[in-house]
C-alpha cells in the first residue's frame, strides 16, 4: 500500500467494512444485546407506560453505553492478532489520522446502528415521537465520543488478561458526560422544554474528543505494540 | 468541657467517631501496606541472594515476579 | 538537584526524609485535632456534626490532587523516561484511592445528620464517585500488565486521559445535579461555605496541611518498595540487601 495518506485511508475504511460485512454475527451481538437489554426492562419494573416512558431516556442510553462498550473488543484485537496492526504502525504515515479512520468504520458498523434501531425499542418505551427524534440526534452526536473514548481503552487493553471486564473499568467512568446530556436532552424533550443546549455541547464532546483522543489511542496503541 | 461532653459531640457521637475512626483506619492501611510491600520485596531479594551464593537451589527462579 | 534523579540517590534521601516527615505529620495530625476537635465552637446549625469537615475535605482535596499528581508524574514519564516518575505515580494511585474512599465514606457520615440520609446524589459525592472508579481503572490496569515498562506507560495515558475528563464530568454532575434536587436539599460546599470562622478555618488549613504530608511520607515509602523492586539487579540494590540481612528488622 505504496498509496498517498488519503489512499490509505480509504483502503482501511473499506477493508474493515468488508471485513465486518462477512462477519454480520459479531455485528449483531451488541445490537442484539441493545434490544434485550431494554426489553427486560418493562419485566423488571412493569408494564405501566407512564413509569416506562419516565425510564425511557435513561434505559435507552445506558443500554446504548453498554452495547457500545461491547462492540468495543474487535476493534483492533483481530489485526493485533494477525499483525495488521503492526504495519499499520510501521507504515510511512502518521499513525494518528489511520486510527481515526478505523474508529469511524467501526462507529459505522456500531454505533451507527444504534441510532437505526432507537426508534424501534424508543416506541416499544412508550416514548413519544418528539423524544423519539432527539433520542436518535443525541445517539448520532454521542455514539462517536462513546466510539473515540472506548478506542483509548481497547488499545490499553489489548492482549491483556481479562481485558473485557478491565475495559470496563476503564471507560465506563469517562462516559458519564455523555449519558448524562444524552438522557438529559430525551428527558427534556419529552416534558417539552428546549434541547439546543443539550445539542451544542454533545457537540463540543465529539469535537474535543476528535481533536484528543485518536492522539491517546494511536500512543496506546504504540505501548501495546512494543 | 468534661471528658462526657467532648465524646457526646452534641448529641453526632455515632457519625463523628465513626468518620474518625474510619480515617484512622484508612491512614493506618497506609502505612501498614506501603511498609510491608518494602519489606517484602526486601525478604524476597534476600532469598534471592541466599539461593544465588547456593547454587543448587536454582528453584528461587520464581520469585522473580 | 539532578544527583537525586537517579533511583540509587532517590532511594537514600527519601530513607532520610521519611522519618521527618512522618514526624511532622503526626505533630500537624495532633495539633489539628486538638484545634479542630476541643478548640473550635460547636456550628450554630449544624452543632459538633460538622468537625467532621476536618477529616472529609482535606480528604476531598488530595483525592484530586494526587490524581492530577499520577498523571503529571505519568507525562513526565511517558515523554522523558524517566524511571522515578513512573514509580511515583504507581505508589500514588493506591493513597489517592483510600483518601477518595475516606472522602466518600466521612461524607456520607456527615450526610446523615445533615440530609437525613447516608447517600443523596449530591454533585460532590458524586464526581467523587466516580473518580474513585477512574482511581480503580488505574489500578486494575497497572495490575493487570505485567511488564513494569508497559505497565508504566499504560497507567500514564490512561491518567491522562482521565484528567482530562475529571474537569468535564465534573461540570456534568454539576449540571445535572441542579436538574434534578430538590430545592431543600443544599450541597455540602453551600452548608460549609457561610459559615467558616478563623476558628474553623485554622483546624482545616492544619489538617489540610497534615494529609499533604502524610501522603509524602507514604508516597515515598512506597517508592522506596517500587526501586527495591525494580532496580533488583542492579549492583548497589544487591549491597544493600546482604548489608540488610544482618539487620533483618531494619527501619521502613
Amino acid at each position: 500500500m505504496s498509496h498517498n495518506l488519503l489512499g490509505t485511508a480509504r483502503c482501511i475504511f473499506q477493508r474493515d467494512l468488508l471485513l465486518a460485512w462477512r462477519k454480520p454475527a459479531d455485528v449483531a451481538t451488541p445490537l442484539a444485546f441493545f434490544v434485550i437489554v431494554t426489553s427486560l426492562f418493562p419485566l423488571g419494573v412493569g408494564p405501566e407506560p407512564q413509569v416506562l416512558s419516565r425510564l425511557a431516556p435513561g434505559v435507552l442510553w445506558v443500554a446504548a453505553l453498554l452495547a457500545s462498550m461491547l462492540s468495543l473488543g474487535r476493534l483492533f484485537a483481530a489485526d493485533h492478532a494477525d499483525g495488521t496492526l503492526e504495519q499499520l504502525a510501521l507504515s510511512p504515515h502518521p499513525l494518528t489520522p489511520l486510527i481515526l479512520v478505523k474508529v469511524a468504520a467501526h462507529w459505522v458498523t456500531s454505533g451507527l446502528l444504534l441510532v437505526v434501531l432507537s426508534p424501534l425499542l424508543a416506541m416499544q418505551l412508550n416514548l413519544s415521537g418528539h423524544a423519539m427524534v432527539t433520542l436518535a440526534i443525541t445517539l448520532l452526536l454521542g455514539t462517536p465520543v462513546l466510539s473515540l473514548l472506548g478506542s483509548v481503552g481497547a488499545a490499553l487493553t489489548l492482549g491483556v488478561r481479562g481485558g473485557g471486564v478491565l475495559l470496563s473499568l476503564l471507560v465506563l467512568p469517562l462516559y458519564t458526560p455523555i449519558l448524562i446530556f444524552g438522557a438529559g436532552a430525551v428527558t427534556a424533550s419529552a416534558s417539552g422544554l428546549d434541547t439546543q443546549a443539550y445539542f451544542s455541547l454533545l457537540g463540543a464532546f465529539l469535537l474535543l474528543a476528535l481533536g484528543f483522543t485518536p492522539w491517546a489511542t494511536a500512543a496506546a496503541l504504540r505501548i501495546s505494540l512494543d | 468541657m468534661t471528658w462526657h461532653t467532648f465524646f457526646a459531640m452534641g448529641g453526632y457521637a455515632d457519625y463523628v467517631w465513626s468518620a474518625y475512626g474510619f480515617a484512622t483506619v484508612v491512614l493506618l492501611w497506609n502505612i501498614a501496606s506501603a511498609v510491608h510491600r518494602r519489606r517484602a520485596v526486601m525478604k524476597m531479594l534476600r532469598e534471592l541472594a541466599l539461593a544465588e551464593q547456593t547454587p543448587k537451589e536454582s528453584a528461587a527462579q520464581h520469585y522473580v515476579h | 538537584m539532578y544527583k537525586y534523579a537517579s533511583p540509587k540517590n532517590f532511594y537514600a534521601l527519601a530513607g532520610r526524609l521519611v522519618p521527618w516527615l512522618g514526624t511532622i505529620t503526626l505533630l500537624l495530625f495532633v495539633f489539628g485535632l486538638y484545634l479542630g476537635l476541643y478548640v473550635a465552637p460547636p456550628d450554630y446549625q449544624q452543632g459538633d456534626s460538622y468537625r467532621i469537615m476536618f477529616i472529609h475535605v482535606p480528604a476531598a482535596w488530595m483525592s484530586m490532587f494526587v490524581y492530577v499528581l499520577m498523571a503529571g508524574a505519568g507525562l513526565v514519564g511517558l515523554v522523558w523516561n524517566i524511571k522515578l516518575a513512573d514509580m511515583l505515580a504507581t505508589a500514588s494511585a493506591p493513597i489517592g484511592a483510600s483518601l477518595t474512599l475516606m472522602a466518600l465514606v466521612t461524607g456520607s457520615l456527615w450526610g446523615k445528620p445533615t440530609w437525613g440520609t447516608y447517600w443523596v446524589w449530591d454533585a460532590r459525592l458524586t464526581s467523587e464517585l466516580f473518580l474513585f472508579f477512574l482511581y480503580l481503572g488505574f489500578i486494575a490496569l497497572q495490575a493487570a500488565i505485567d511488564d513494569p515498562r508497559r505497565s508504566a506507560r499504560a497507567g500514564a495515558v490512561l491518567a491522562l486521559v482521565g484528567v482530562v475528563d475529571i474537569p468535564i464530568i465534573h461540570f456534568s454532575v454539576i449540571w445535572w445535579n441542579t436538574l434534578h434536587q430538590p430545592a431543600s436539599i443544599g450541597s455540602l460546599g453551600k452548608i460549609i461555605a457561610p459559615t467558616i470562622y478563623p476558628t474553623m478555618l485554622h483546624p482545616l488549613l492544619i489538617m489540610s496541611l497534615a494529609f499533604f504530608l502524610f501522603f509524602f511520607t507514604v508516597v515515598l515509602i512506597r517508592m522506596r518498595g517500587e526501586i527495591l523492586a525494580r532496580e533488583r539487579h542492579t549492583g548497589w540494590v544487591m549491597q544493600i540487601v546482604r548489608s540488610d540481612a544482618n539487620a533483618p528488622e531494619a527501619r521502613p
